[in-house]
Formats: structure tokens, C-alpha cells, sequence
């Protein structure tokens, strides 16, 4: 596990600046420019993010510069391509969304980048890769393509290669398709680099990364008859190590842990993570709040964060009965579940992240606000991101929201916050603390401040 | 505001009974209000939302089959009759997105015979993310 630079790893101990943002500045928001994944890659040289549109945007970290020592290597445009498209499900007459829900990156193996994205029911595999060169001096063709008369030819000559303008280009190297009855909600790539798993409502399918026509059910909780339905998957994750673990969480709060060496279909877990729940505070709301919306395990391996929709709960693998560490991200929201349950707003699915020494975790909240929790120090800063904040280099000031009639000021009450202002995807780099977090259609990157 | 959502669970609820506790004890006696205005001060924000959510939906999960909250989640997506539906209805949505050729090339309907000239341009079906730039 790699150390973090400048700063310990602890997301509280420094403060945080702005350092981009990304996306159009008008108030209509397209319902395609909604930003639904973002994900840096293992060196977190690049960052990927996946819209509603099924478009995918790659952001490419400058190289430092040593005359410019304040930009510490922006992100630009590195490549952009329509990954998925609507499609039309004959059987159902249903639309299949062309909305990207998820994109991994693949480990790096040669001068090419991979990565899997994936809309409800489609995964795709994309090669995107470079070309600064081309020949020239072809015997057969000219310089603009057009054949030449083999006969004219008098003399043999070797094709040079030529430097050019850098041209990326995508392409789509394999698709799994046809896997899926329900929705795919998270795809996982495996330690072993060979196969990965995409997850839906039901099901948990096993690919290998180059075989398109075949995939391995190992986990299907679809009971006999619907109506018995309980719970649903909600997210899927393969253990960082060992290559026969994966966890998924369900809608009901639970976490499964499952080994594919114990048997072929994982229906019985390993281990069962639940936390006890007092029976008299149970209200209407109990079950949707406890639904797990996300699950990621620390890059240790030893430790699964949850993200449920009031808190985040850290649970260490070896106990099963109760998370080690809850920290609530907006507690003041529990007197204001009837008006979320009318306006949707409690079916919404938030993301977590880990920073890359585990020491932090992450994760956003309305009115555009993110939330970060310091595991050493127990200390958690609120910040948002706006435009108004978003001079180069201008440090965030940490926000507060008050419940009561007394407002301080800098604080906003509960009731002025921006429910449709809702962060739901943030990703932090896997070694350095630059964060990158998604405002429905602008992305915003955060660096720690230089000194 | 769909008003026939409902969370599965509300079928076996054991707060139904506690919410009855305190009525029944109002009609019982006297003696027995002070424990109703204990259980009142002690609701949690939680249950106080519940109370309120009741109120303005008193149907709400008292249908049978507590998975419909799960199946209307299986089945998300609009449903269209057929794909004929489908197509028109994305060909409205693109026409009203994208600015379409002069009024009058797009009135090609039942009157006449349309010719290729009449037909409105096929407009291109990329639109680059606004994040590229």
C-alpha cells in the first residue's frame, strides 16, 4: 500500500483548495450531462468519467512543470467517445438506458489503457491508446492513399516513421453482452487481472476478460416466486487481494462475504455482516435508510466501508456483528424523511471512497456538499463545491448546517438546502490527495494546498 | 410524488402496535394518559416523519405483497407499447432538443406524398460531452 504524499493520508490536517472544474456553466442542465461514475485509474494519472448521455470523458494529468511550480499537474481532456448508446428491449418494450452506472479501469500492462464500462445491461470492454507516429514512404500507395501503378515503380525504399500530432483513440475491444436480466449496478475488476464481476438486482455474474459469450453465475437470489422478493444486490466488490472474495450489499443493510473456492454457486455466504438494530426504533423508514447504496473495501484489504443513506459505516472483516466506526454525513436529515421520501430524494444512491492510505473516507451530500472523515483524528469537515469557491488555488472553507431556529453566521439552515444540488460520486487518487467530485454536470478537482 | 410506493417491511411493522398503545390507554383512565405523554415525548424524529407520512397517505404499505417497492425498483424505465413508440417517442425528443429545418419541411404528414427534399435533415445523433470542452 502506497505511502500518501504531503500530508499523512489524514484528510483533515491540511486544507483543501480548488483546483479545476470541468462542465458548462449554465443553470439548464441537459438530463445527458449528468455525471454518473467517476473513477481515477491505479496511477491516477487519468480520470474517467461516465454521463447519462453514455459518454465517457478521460481527464490526463499534466506533467508537472518545473517553470510553473503552482500547477501541480492539471487535468485536461484526454480523450472523449460515446461508450453506449439507447437501445430498445423488443421483449419488455422497455428503453435501456444508455446512462454509464459504472466504469473500473483495468491494471496498466503495456502502452494502452483498458477499462470497463458498463450501462444497465452491457459491459464494454475500451482500448484507448495513443498514436505520435505514422509511415511514410509506403512503395505501394501514396501520400494521400492512392494506389500507384506497380509498373511505375522503379525502386525499392523503406517507410520511415514520421512524428505526428498525438491522436487517442478508443475502441471497443470486447462486449458482454446479453448477461443481465435486471439492472447492473456495479461491475468489479478482479485482483487476478483475468476476470472481473458485474453485479445486477438479482444476480452476480462472473467474466473472463476475453471471453464475450460466456459467463459464470455465482451468486442468484431471485427466489421462486417474486413475491416473495425481500431484498435486492445493491453493490458488488472484489476483495484487493485475494482473488476468490467478493462482498455484496443488500438493500436491506447487509453485507455478504462470499468465497468462490467454498463452491461454485455462492448463494451461502462466508460471512454475514449485519449490524443489530434496535426493534423499538423501528419506523417506515428503517428499511429504505438502512439500504446499502455503496460498498468499497480499503486498499489494506482489511477493512469495507458501507454507504447507507444517513451514514458510513467502517467494518473490519474478521467481525461480523458490527462496524467498527459509524459516522453520520447528515444526521439533521432524520426529522426530514417524509419530505425525501415524497420528493424521491431517499431512494438516492450515494457513493464512498478511501483515500489511499485508508486514513480518510469520503462522500457527498446535498446542497453539494462532500463530507470527509479523518479515521485517525475522528475529525470531518463539510465542503462544498461551487462556483462561487472556485478561484485557482482559493482554500474551501468548511460549511456547517444548523437545525434550529439560531443561525450562525456561515451556516444555512436545514430547510434552505439544494436537495437537487446532490453529490453522489466522488474518487479520490489512489497515492496523492486530489480529489475529484462530481456536481451533476460539472466536475470539480480539489488539491491539498501547497506550501 | 408516486403514491403508491411502499417499503416492503411495513406489512410486519411492530410500530403499528405502539402507536396504538397510546390511544388505547387514553380511553382506559385517567392514570393512564401520563404514560401516553411519556411515549409522546420520548418519538424519535424518525417515527414523528412516519406519523406525518401517514397522515397525508393513510393507503400507504397497507397493500398485501410487500415487495412492490422491490419490483417497481426491478422494473425502472418507462414502458412503451412497442418500438414504434419507442422511435417516435425519441424522434420527438431529438426534434425538440436540436433545432429542426424551417417550419413548414416538417409538416410532411398524411396531405401528401413526401419527397426526400420535404423531409426534415438527419441530424447527427453525437453530441459531444460538454465536459470534453
Amino acid at each position: 500500500m502506497a505511502g500518501v504524499a504531503g500530508g499523512g493520508g489524514n484528510g483533515n490536517d491540511f486544507q483543501w483548495c480548488f483546483s479545476q472544474v470541468q462542465g458548462a456553466v449554465d443553470e439548464d442542465v441537459a438530463e445527458a450531462d449528468i455525471i454518473s461514475t467517476v473513477e481515477f485509474n491505479y496511477s491516477g494519472d487519468l480520470l474517467a468519467t461516465g454521463d447519462k448521455g453514455g459518454r465517457v470523458v478521460i481527464f490526463q494529468r499534466e506533467q508537472e512543470n518545473k517553470s510553473r511550480p503552482h500547477s501541480r499537474g492539471e487535468y485536461n481532456v484526454y480523450s472523449t467517445f460515446q461508450s453506449h448508446e439507447p437501445e430498445f428491449d423488443y421483449l419488455k418494450s422497455l428503453e435501456i438506458e444508455e446512462k454509464i452506472n459504472k466504469i473500473r479501469w483495468l491494471p496498466q500492462q503495456n502502452a494502452a489503457h483498458f477499462l470497463l464500462s458498463t450501462n444497465d445491461k452491457t459491459i464494454k470492454l475500451w482500448k484507448i491508446s495513443e498514436r505520435d507516429k505514422r509511415a511514410e514512404g509506403y512503395n505501394l500507395k501514396d501520400e494521400d492513399g492512392r494506389l500507384r501503378d506497380p509498373f511505375k515503380i522503379t525502386a525499392l525504399r523503406v517507410p520511415i516513421l514520421k512524428p505526428m500530432d498525438l491522436m487517442v483513440e478508443a475502441s471497443p475491444r470486447r462486449i458482454f453482452a446479453n448477461a443481465h436480466t435486471y439492472h447492473i449496478n456495479s461491475i468489479s475488476v478482479n485482483s487476478d487481472h483475468e476476470t472481473y464481476l458485474s453485479a445486477d438486482d438479482l444476480r452476480i455474474n462472473l467474466w473472463h476478460l476475453e471471453i464475450t459469450d460466456r459467463s459464470f453465475n455465482i451468486v442468484d437470489i431471485k427466489p421462486a416466486n417474486m413475491e416473495e422478493l425481500t431484498e435486492v444486490i445493491t453493490a458488488a466488490e472484489f476483495h484487493p487481494h485475494h482473488c476468490n472474495v467478493f462482498v455484496y450489499s443488500s438493500s436491506k443493510g447487509t453485507i455478504r462475504l462470499c468465497d468462490m473456492r467454498s463452491s461454485a454457486l455462492c448463494d451461502r455466504h462466508s460471512k454475514f455482516f449485519e449490524e443489530p438494530e434496535d426493534p423499538s426504533s423501528r419506523s417506515f423508514f428503517s428499511e429504505i435508510i438502512s439500504s446499502i447504496s455503496d460498498v468499497k473495501f480499503s486498499h489494506s484489504g482489511r477493512y469495507m466501508m458501507t454507504r447507507d443513506y444517513l451514514s458510513v459505516k467502517v467494518w473490519d472483516l474478521n467481525m461480523e456483528n458490527r462496524p467498527v466506526e459509524t459516522y453520520q454525513v447528515h444526521e439533521y436529515l432524520r426529522s426530514k424523511l417524509c419530505s425525501l421520501y415524497e420528493n424521491d430524494c431517499i431512494f438516492d444512491k450515494f457513493e464512498c471512497c478511501w483515500n489511499g492510505s485508508d486514513g480518510a473516507i469520503m462522500t457527498g451530500s446535498y446542497n453539494n456538499f462532500f463530507r470527509m472523515f479523518d479515521r485517525n483524528t475522528r475529525r470531518d469537515i463539510t465542503l462544498e463545491a461551487s462556483r462561487e469557491s472556485s478561484k485557482p488555488r482559493a482554500i474551501l472553507k468548511p460549511r456547517k448546517v444548523c437545525t434550529g431556529g439560531k443561525r450562525k453566521k456561515d451556516e444555512i439552515n436545514v430547510d434552505s438546502l439544494d436537495f437537487n444540488k446532490k453529490i453522489l460520486h466522488t474518487a479520490w487518487h489512489p497515492m496523492e490527495n486530489i480529489i475529484a467530485v462530481a456536481a451533476t454536470n460539472n466536475l470539480y478537482i480539489f488539491q491539498d494546498k501547497i506550501n | 410524488m408516486k403514491v403508491n410506493k411502499t417499503a416492503f417491511s411495513l406489512s410486519a411493522h411492530p410500530v403499528m402496535s405502539e402507536l396504538h398503545v397510546g390511544t388505547v390507554a387514553l380511553q382506559c383512565s385517567p392514570s393512564a394518559v401520563f404514560v401516553w405523554e411519556m411515549e409522546d415525548k420520548v418519538i424519535s424524529p424518525e417515527k414523528a416523519e412516519e406519523a406525518k407520512l401517514k397522515a397525508r397517505y393513510p393507503h400507504l404499505g397497507q397493500k398485501p405483497g410487500g415487495s412492490d417497492f422491490l419490483r417497481k425498483r426491478l422494473q425502472k424505465g418507462q414502458k412503451y407499447f412497442d418500438s414504434g413508440d419507442y422511435n417516435m417517442a425519441k424522434a420527438k425528443m431529438k426534434n425538440k432538443q436540436l433545432p429542426t429545418a424551417a417550419p413548414d419541411k416538417t409538416e410532411v404528414t398524411g396531405d401528401h406524398i413526401p419527397t426526400p427534399q420535404d423531409l426534415p435533415q438527419r441530424k447527427p445523433s453525437l453530441v459531444a460531452s460538454k465536459l470534453a470542452g
